[in-house]
């Protein structure tokens, strides 16, 4: 079995001059790296590491943006042992202050041992530390030991066990940056194996074009240790870059002869409305052999306005593809079979709304149309339960639970979030659970994900989500973070807010809600709150919102337990929005 | 004709963007570096004003430094046209 710096090493030695990454920077010529450039990148930072006394099995934070010394500072660590997470760059959109207690509060649970960051944004790092943390170093890519060749005979990660942590991924928010999913060695390369195979991977011809954020999963599994690892070459442009010029993405897949990118469900509806002909001259994407539509849920409707915009530029439709993913997994559960395009599955929405069940369609009355997310991946059990953890039938909707040989080996330093997750599902149909092997405390574990949805033909269809998480643009958005910064804002009752996501058909993604209670019955009081709402919240957490109502007493639904109900808060909104 | 500009600019982000007809934006009020127009919706400003103005504004110009107010954005599509 082998370990993430193994595959590097022998990437080096038997491909030094393939390349790996091609740096996109809108205004700069393209950066090409090959695996000799990225190994002898990487190195430099190891060997900064090693000055720094940094030890194999300790977490380092990497606070850089787009570019070369992120993906040096990253591999480094690897290359050492040590365990990387990549943490979002601050915007100008988010309040320093805000992003300030973020960090301190990752830093008192993940416990890192060094930061790495630019020289320029050293002050605000150290801003963020506190007597008697964890952090030990501050390391500026000024700092950065000359390059050498390698020597790998000394480097400590080549001492790391295939059970190790290899990586730590965090989602975002206040609530996602205390959860790091710690992922082995061991996970990450069952879920590349499984997936490579599933999405038939081929390092002669396939080309990754993705402009994802690495601190994300699907950016940062799918597009950035996929391709590395497996040798798939990566044009990377930046996030910033792309959504101010999503044309930027098809030029790429076009001059680049681009293969395989993944994307969130909003941007086909942004790259549909908002790229000119003008920018598609001359571009050609038959290339695209699959263009896989994850991490958020997948509409039909958007598949059809990408189509019918690039169509008429090469765009196969059998490129639009559907998966199902999540960090717990690593990455992918399920992957439509790329051979087709996913099935769609009519419904009656009646049966589906009150008896949970989905059912052909009825003559005459409202129906509503499920994508299939596809099959799960050959390492990767799926099951649908009820409340209860009982198996449900096909077509019924229940929460969808999965096990795996990659999945986490735990929520870092985090026991209760690990144990609350991870439930014990009696024996499924005289199937044994399959012996888990990713040094995994989840050993025969299955874990739940909060997600509904059913399983048809063998394939799943995800229809909703158990657990309060907006899903904004791909991004998860906690809405209890969102509720208690807008309990904030002078003039609100304290705990009397609520947050929720509704679908934007227009958009193809989540718009963010939130209705907070006030003392004030003036209109023209209650309007200057909801503009500050607004702009605290903004700040605070860089999300946009579209709708704030400032409401009187008593509007808000509380539970018995005298929790905040969300969905009959959502539903009220909707009713009275009619 | 700057106050046009300025004018017929507020009216779309509070219309199209905000989508709060009711608001009103200043012509030095900072519109990016506050978060007002959030990143996905700069290209929406950029279309309107290329159709409305007949002026570009090319992608690598979208962000704060270019211009963060209604009248720094007008001043830029007068020098333009």
């Amino acid at each position: 079995m082998t370990t993430l710096p193994n595959l590097l090493q022998r990437s080096y030695q038997e491909v030094p001059d393939k390349t790996s990454i091609i740096l996109q920077h809108a205004g700069q010529p393209d950066t090409s790296l090959t695996y000799r450039d990225l190994i002898h990148g990487a190195n430099r930072f190891t060997l900064t590491y090693a000055r720094e006394g940094i030890k194999p099995g300790e977490v380092i934070i990497l606070i850089l943006q787009h570019g070369e010394d992120l993906i040096y500072a990253f591999w480094g660590a690897i290359l050492h042992g040590a365990i990387p997470s990549i943490m979002p760059f601050l915007t100008e959109k988010l309040a320093p202050e805000k992003y300030r207690a973020d960090l301190t509060s990752l830093i008192s649970i993940t416990k890192p041992t060094a930061i790495v960051t630019y020289p320029e944004f050293e002050a605000e790092v150290r801003s963020a530390l506190v007597e008697g943390d964890s952090v030990r170093h501050v390391i500026l890519t000024s700092q950065i030991e000359a390059k050498t060749e390698p020597d790998f005979n000394s480097l400590q990660g080549f001492n790391a066990s295939p059970k190790d942590i290899a990586v730590l991924q965090h989602s975002s928010g206040t609530t996602g940056l205390q959860k790091g999913v710690a992922l082995s060695h061991r996970a990450v390369l069952n879920q590349l194996e499984a997936y490579g195979k599933t999405i038939r991977l081929d390092p002669a011809s396939d080309i990754i074009v993705s402009w994802l954020p690495l601190y994300h999963d699907m950016g940062f599994i799918a597009c950035f240790l996929l391709p590395v690892l497996l040798r798939i070459p990566l044009v990377n442009m930046s996030p910033f870059d792309w959504v101010r010029a999503p044309y930027r993405l098809m030029q790429s897949v076009s001059q680049y002869k681009g293969t395989l990118t993944w994307l969130p469900n909003f941007a086909y509806n942004f790259c549909a409305h908002k790229i000119r002909e003008r920018n598609l001259e001359g571009v050609n994407l038959s290339s695209w052999r699959a263009i896989i539509n994850c991490s958020e849920p997948v509409h039909v409707e958007s598949h059809d306005l990408f189509f019918e915009k690039f169509s008429a530029y090469g765009l196969a439709k059998s490129a639009l593809q559907t998966c199902y993913a999540m960090a717990e997994n690593v990455f992918a559960v399920t992957q439509s079979p790329l051979d087709g395009i996913p099935a769609v599955d009519e419904i009656d929405r009646e049966t589906f709304m009150t008896q949970r069940l989905a059912t052909p369609p009825i003559a005459g009355q409202p129906s509503m149309k499920m994508t299939s997310s596809g099959h799960p991946l050959p390492n990767t059990k799926v099951r649908v339960v009820d409340a209860d953890l009982n198996d449900l039938p096909n077509r019924s909707v229940g929460e969808i639970a999965m096990q795996s040989d990659c999945m986490l080996t735990e929520y870092f330093n985090r026991p209760d979030a690990t144990e609350s997750a991870i439930k014990n599902l009696p024996a499924q149909g005289g199937v044994p659970a399959a012996e888990d092997g990713s040094g995994s405390v989840v050993k025969n574990g299955w874990y739940l994900t909060g997600d509904y949805g059913y399983i048809a033909d063998g394939e799943l269809y995800v229809s909703g989500r158990k657990k309060d998480l907006i899903i904004v643009g791909g991004k998860n958005v906690y809405p209890q973070d969102l509720e208690s910064l807008a309990s904030e804002v002078p003039g609100v009752h304290a705990g009397r807010t609520v947050a929720f996501g509704m679908y934007d058909e227009e958009e193809g993604t989540e718009e963010v809600v939130i209705i907070a209670e006030a003392d004030s019955k003036d209109p023209a009081e209650q309007q200057a709150i909801a503009d500050a709402i607004r702009k605290h919240v903004t700040k605070s957490s860089a999300i946009a919102l579209r709708h704030v109502k400032v409401v009187d007493d008593k509007w808000i639904i509380k539970t018995s337990s005298g929790k905040t109900a969300r969905s009959a808060n959502k539903e009220k909104f909707i009713r009275e929005l009619s | 004709m700057s106050n046009e500009i300025i004018a017929s600019l507020a009216k779309f982000i509070a219309e199209k963007i905000l989508k709060q007809p009711s608001k009103v934006i200043s012509a030095d009020e900072a519109i990016i570096s506050s978060g007002l127009i959030d990143s996905f919706s700069l290209m929406d400003l950029a279309l309107f004003v290329e159709d409305t103005f007949n002026v570009r504004i090319e992608d690598t110009e979208l962000n704060a430094e270019t211009f963060d107010n209604l009248t720094q954005l007008a001043a830029l599509i007068a020098s333009r046209k």
